[in-house]
């Protein structure tokens, strides 16, 4: 029995605004530190904005701060600065906290770290997150509660065979309650996976053979991303497959591997700026 | 032991619904039967896939569930190693990873089947703890901490068990408490120091020291991790001879971890210890036998440490 998700509707111009805020926000970061991963984190952006905006429901606590009911796991942890400036803007994480990435006074890496607020699972090492995604959302099933469990995985980790581990246990364990959003953005470290591993594609195929619905969406289309999942069959976990452009918004970065980790210097910086504006469908 | 440990975390289970197992194709469901027909909601098999065991076992402690992993140790502890080391550890996971055939028990299967550096591996990992209970009794009583609230609140858990068929050494020892050895024995001049089902050669080899007139200590050292320091120094101080007898690999024990000690508090006893090689020994039959191959077995050792 698939769990409730929050059916109000979502405003898909919003969601265009608050990208490119992020987008603005994580490039000033990347001037702070000589590398980062800015371009994973731009080709899943407005799937982890819909997952916190629209997806995730959450308590206020007295402090004004919500407190998640549902949980959310970035398994590709390299994406993590998308988390990080959704929960500063949220609350959850300071100013200051961004202000000190990847320092030794602060507590924010290049990959989500369990026990900081807001991150529920430690990620960096691919692989692994959907498996823990798979055991909360099996835990809240056994408890019978009616949370959801959110979990972003990059293309790049389903070449880890412990995914496709966690694709069958999902599915033979009915978690309905479970969805995966995919981000297609074709590329691993070394190169274009549509070239380099022909046979990877096609992945939702993949997964429906394993028992899971999955559909296919633009992955920069916040408002298909989240019609894709309020109009799921809901009787066994989802895959929401987004294609998406790695760098997506400067057009220096998009598809060009160099940007998986490297910082844009003063001038790089500036174009970025410039050129980013709101991501339509 | 497997049947012991299953039937003590059953008992627990009924009184703590958070309990649950997740196994990995353990064949058959045997010692752990029980439990799956108890409790089938709780239990949860993989299938031949162990790093999804581990990577369940660490959602779901995360969202308050107690699970133990449990499966042959080289396929709880190797075959997932950087789930283990990543998902538990790193996470501070109160997840209990169960290891059945320690060592070299399953000695006919051959080196794919032995997890004999399981002890060392578990024990490198920062906020692992490792337990090895060496006989059925002893099992109840690590099993019995492994359930109860003081475990829950520290991280992951290795325990190391045998197989079946494991001899009662702990009848009239004192009583088990995690992080301190336990005497099965006491004696004056000569002190044997182990963990696991091995330590009946102690038995064994005490035997052969008393019948040269010298009084003999046996310990168990079923918490190796965190190690009694305290009382493997007192140990050393309070006895001439000092032999260390584990079924594990010479690197990253007991062993090498009292020798450590016996420097660092200046130690004036003898010192021996005895491990398994440091080898894949083709050997396939019986589990003594396979132990004999590597030199662990009564009559080597008491050759070695001049008793014959």
């Amino acid at each position: 029995m698939s769990a409730p998700l929050r059916r109000n509707s979502f405003d898909a111009a919003a969601a265009r605004r608050r990208c490119l805020t992020y987008r603005r926000r994580i490039l000033d970061i990347s001037q702070q530190v000589t590398a980062l991963h800015v371009a994973p984190a731009f080709s899943c952006l407005e799937m982890v904005d819909v997952i916190y905006h629209g997806l995730v429901r959450s308590d206020a606590l007295p402090d004004g701060k919500p407190a998640f009911r549902d949980g959310f796991v970035m398994s590709k942890g390299h994406g993590c600065l998308a988390q990080y400036v959704i929960l500063e803007e949220k609350g959850i994480l300071s100013r200051d906290d961004l202000a000190r990435y990847c320092r030794a006074d602060g507590r924010l890496g290049a990959h989500p770290d369990y026990g900081v607020p807001g991150i529920e699972a430690s990620t960096g090492s691919l692989g692994h997150g959907l498996g823990i995604a798979a055991g909360m959302a099996c835990a809240e099933k056994i408890k019978g509660s009616d949370r959801n469990t959110f979990v972003v995985l990059s293309d790049g980790e389903l070449q880890e065979g412990s995914s496709w581990e966690g694709f069958m246990m999902a599915a033979n364990l009915r978690l309905a309650n479970l969805v995966a959003f995919i981000d297609l953005n074709d590329f691993s470290g070394l190169e274009r996976m549509s070239e380099g591993h022909p046979a990877f594609h096609p992945v939702a195929d993949k997964l429906r053979a394993f028992h899971w619905e999955a559909v296919e969406v633009n992955g920069h289309d916040a408002e298909a991303i989240f019609a894709a999942v309020t109009g799921r069959r809901g009787d066994r976990p989802l895959a929401v497959v987004g294609r998406t452009v790695k760098g997506k918004g400067v057009s220096y970065m998009e598809n060009v591997p160099i940007w998986h980790y490297r910082s844009p210097n003063k001038e790089e910086y500036a174009q970025a700026l410039a050129e980013l504006k709101e991501i339509g469908a | 032991m497997r049947n012991t440990f299953a039937n003590t975390f059953y008992e627990a289970a009924l009184k703590d619904e958070r309990l649950c197992t997740v196994v990995a194709d353990i064949s058959p469901a045997g010692a752990m039967d029980k439990f799956r027909t108890g409790f089938p909601h709780r239990f949860i098999n993989t299938g031949v896939a162990e790093q999804i065991m581990i990577g369940l076992c660490a959602g779901m402690a995360l969202r308050g569930l107690r699970p133990f992993a449990y499966t042959i140790a080289t396929f709880t502890l190797f075959r997932p190693f950087e789930f283990v080391r990543d998902d538990l550890c790193y996470h501070d996971l109160p997840v209990t990873v169960v290891g059945i055939g320690g060592g070299v028990t399953y000695s006919t299967l051959g080196g794919t089947h032995h997890a004999q550096e399981d002890v060392a591996i578990a024990s490198a990992i920062p906020n692992m703890s490792v337990l090895a209970p060496c006989d059925p009794a002893e099992t109840r009583a690590a099993t019995q901490w492994a359930v109860n609230e003081e475990r829950f609140r520290r991280g992951p858990v290795y325990l190391r068990l045998g197989k079946a068929g494991e001899p009662e050494l702990t009848g009239t020892a004192e009583p088990f408490v995690f992080g301190r050895l336990r005497y099965l024995k006491r004696g004056e001049d000569v002190c044997i120091l182990g963990y696991g089902p091995i330590l009946k050669l102690a038995f064994e080899l005490a035997a052969r020291f008393e019948a040269k007139g010298k009084s003999v200590s046996i310990i168990s050292c079923h918490t190796v991790k965190p190690l009694d320091a305290e009382g493997v120094i007192e140990a050393l101080r309070r006895h001439r001879h000092v032999i260390v007898i584990e079924e594990m690999a010479p690197t990253g024990g007991l062993g090498p971890q009292v020798k450590s000690l016996a420097w660092d508090s200046e130690a004036r006893c003898r010192l021996d210890t005895f491990a398994l090689q440091d080898a894949f020994i083709h050997v396939y039959g019986s589990h003594a036998e396979l132990l004999a191959a590597h030199g662990l077995d009564t009559a080597s050792i008491a050759r070695r440490l001049g008793l014959d």
